[in-house]
């Protein structure tokens, strides 16, 4: 019985690693540029079923496959930012939401037009059924392990990539003051496009290990926005860390919640975003300064 | 020094037209069940519902800068109010639409408590979590027929005519007090706060605009709207469905709308439902295309006319055929001020 419940809150735990990597990309880009990416979740099952295209073609690995799709994310971000978002610059909240919500639903149909409404999932051959014994009938499955490691890896290159290098400081001066930071001869909107690339590249692999993980659909895209937004309140804005924690809380109540009643697992998830909104809305992790 | 000549224009010719074209359009409409047949009532009751939606929603985001993606909410907590006052509750089911607006608004105040702690893009994204948390709430819930929905009975003992006829008259009931109401609402002091507000919240504040009161009061009428649009909207269809009635779509069907038509303004999500339903309607043999087009359009209107097709003929022509603005005309006729009214 106890055991049972161990193993429970143990899952959700690691499918917190799931979920931060889906609420990085988001948090980036809201952090540097002050917008939310509405298309953020179908944007990471395009990934996963331009994965299965590649899969599929070429007969690699789903993980090799990233090696393809990761990139391509990554252009079409830097694409969509500076051909599109950046002319929407300074005219206020509205145009970012309604066109990234457009975009939202242009890919969902796409998607539903060319890949038709069934059930997909990538298979990796193996690992994603394999666990690890961990003693007194507890064990934990490789691949979501694998997932939340890959989690924290990219946390940490990204914690480095702000704190050390300079393209990081320009993000941090954009994101501070971006009328400042462009007098000191900050290119805004290369660094923009650099900012968008990085998310749809960290977003190819959150989509890419949710297809190993689950099947998915055109349509699975709005959940997997609406998880990595409840992540990073939870967690609280601007904190990289709290992503990590925000997931994890998230992951921990929808195992839990599922296990109560298989009905209540995602319903558990948006309660519990909801009692932190109530009682503590600057979020677990929050800094100081607050602005959304 | 000469006092400056000036008047304060809100009428103008167009506006006349206007009103006298709306006049004959109801007149027009309201003779419909004498010489139309019921598949065309039944498209005029879904044109007018998406009307409604998109003023709704055009009153939230375009004028109070609220720009939810969680309207799906309200048009399927209108629905369900339907069926368990008409069905449950044994509510006369025509008398249960604008009753299921009142219980919407109900709902809509504790979730106006939560998504008013956000702004901007993470309002847009918290109004939409509370929807699905409202969508699996429902679909959770045994006697509302968990995720399968219900069928509205109460119309069943109805002769198929009189249900239909009454529905329409009803809908057009609706249409037209939303619009007279959403009129007189952006006519009135309160409108000109609201549209402080959309043009400088600080500003409007320091000006004596309750910014907090006017965005609740504006929300919680939007949600009302919304609702009783809902109940109409299963009124007409009398099957619900959890994932049906919750569907983003109807959000992305109304913003499309509003988008495409021309936001902030009462003639653009008229010329954007109208031009909904030719799209819809041309492309209704190739699937979902509809909704790629649509949504393609919305994004180039946004880059290109941020103020919509309706934007571009207004400002070309002058052409206002409900204004809202005030305007000032220097040198024409004289205009005596009065005291500031507190």
């Amino acid at each position: 019985m106890t055991v049972a419940w161990v193993d429970t809150v143990l899952q959700g735990l690691l499918l917190g690693g799931l979920y931060a990597l889906f609420a990085t990309g988001l948090s980036l880009i809201f952090g540097v540029m002050r917008i939310v990416n509405l298309a953020h979740g179908d944007l990471s099952i395009l990934a996963a079923f331009l994965a299965v295209v590649v899969v599929e073609t070429l007969g690699l690995n789903p993980f090799l496959a990233l090696v393809l799709v990761a990139p391509l994310m990554a252009a079409l971000g830097y694409a969509l930012q500076t051909l599109v978002l950046n002319r929407l610059l300074g005219q206020g909240i509205l145009p970012p939401i309604l066109v990234t919500f457009g975009f939202s639903i242009i890919i969902q149909n796409a998607l539903l037009e060319t890949f038709s409404a069934d059930s997909r999932r990538l298979n990796p051959g193996g690992i994603e059924t394999a666990s690890l014994a961990l003693g007194s009938g507890l064990a934990i499955g490789w691949f979501p392990f694998i997932t939340l490691a890959v989690a924290v890896l990219i946390l940490v290159s990204l914690q480095l990539l702000i704190s050390r290098m300079s393209v990081g400081r320009a993000f941090r001066a954009t994101s501070d003051d971006q009328e400042t930071a462009e007098l000191m001869g900050i290119d805004n909107r290369r660094l923009y496009g650099l900012a968008m690339a990085l998310s749809l590249g960290i977003v190819a692999v959150a989509g890419v290990f949710l297809g190993i993980r689950t099947t998915f659909t055109f349509s699975s895209g709005p959940d997997r926005l609406l998880f990595a937004f409840e992540a990073v309140i939870i967690g609280g804005l601007g904190s990289l860390w709290g992503t990590l924690v925000g997931g994890a809380v998230l992951g921990v109540a929808q195992t839990v919640g599922a296990k109560m009643s298989p009905g209540w697992g995602i319903l558990t998830g948006h309660l519990v975003f909801l009692a932190v909104l109530l009682l503590r809305p600057q979020g677990l992790f929050a800094k100081a300064r607050r602005s959304a | 020094m000469e006092p400056a000549r000036f008047r304060i224009e809100r009428t103008t010719g167009a506006s006349r037209g206007g009103l006298a074209c709306a006049g004959l359009a109801l007149i027009v409409l309201a003779s419909l069940p004498a010489w139309g047949g019921p598949s065309s009532m039944r498209i005029l009751v879904e044109f007018i519902a998406l009307l409604v939606l998109a003023q709704m929603w055009n009153l939230l985001a375009g004028y109070a800068g609220l720009v939810s993606i969680g309207q799906q909410a309200y048009v399927g907590l209108g629905g369900y109010a339907l069926i368990v006052l008409a069905d449950d509750l044994g509510v006369n089911p025509f008398l249960a639409v604008p009753l299921a607006g009142v219980i919407t608004a109900v709902f809509a105040l504790p979730t106006a408590a939560l998504v008013f702690r956000f702004h901007g893009g993470y309002f847009a994204v918290g109004t939409w979590a509370i929807a699905e948390v409202y969508r699996l709430l429902i679909a959770n819930t045994p006697v509302l027929g968990r995720g399968s929905g219900r069928t509205l009975k109460a119309v069943f003992p109805l002769a198929r005519e009189t249900r239909e006829v009454t529905t329409y008259v009803l809908a057009l009931a609706i249409g037209v007090v939303a619009l007279v109401a959403v009129y007189a609402f952006l006519r009135s002091r309160y409108g000109l706060g609201l549209m402080a507000i959309r043009d400088s919240e600080p500003a409007s504040e320091t000006l004596g605009v309750d910014v907090f009161r006017t965005k609740l009061v504006v929300y919680l009428g939007v949600a009302f709207g919304t609702g009783v649009t809902g109940a109409l909207i299963y009124l007409n269809l009398l099957r619900i469905s959890p994932d049906a009635a919750f569907s983003i779509n109807w959000t992305a069907y109304t913003i499309f709308i509003v988008v495409i038509g021309g936001l902030g303004s009462l003639e653009g999500p008229l010329v954007g439902t109208a031009l909904f339903f030719v799209v819809r309607e041309l492309l209704s043999d190739y699937g979902a295309w509809y909704m790629i087009l649509l949504g393609g359009l919305a994004v180039g209107v946004m880059l290109a006319y941020p103020r919509g097709l309706w934007g571009i003929v207004a400002e070309r022509w002058d052409l206002h055929f409900f204004p809202i603005q005030r305007r000032v005309r220097l040198g024409e006729e004289e205009f005596a001020p009065r005291p500031p009214a507190r």
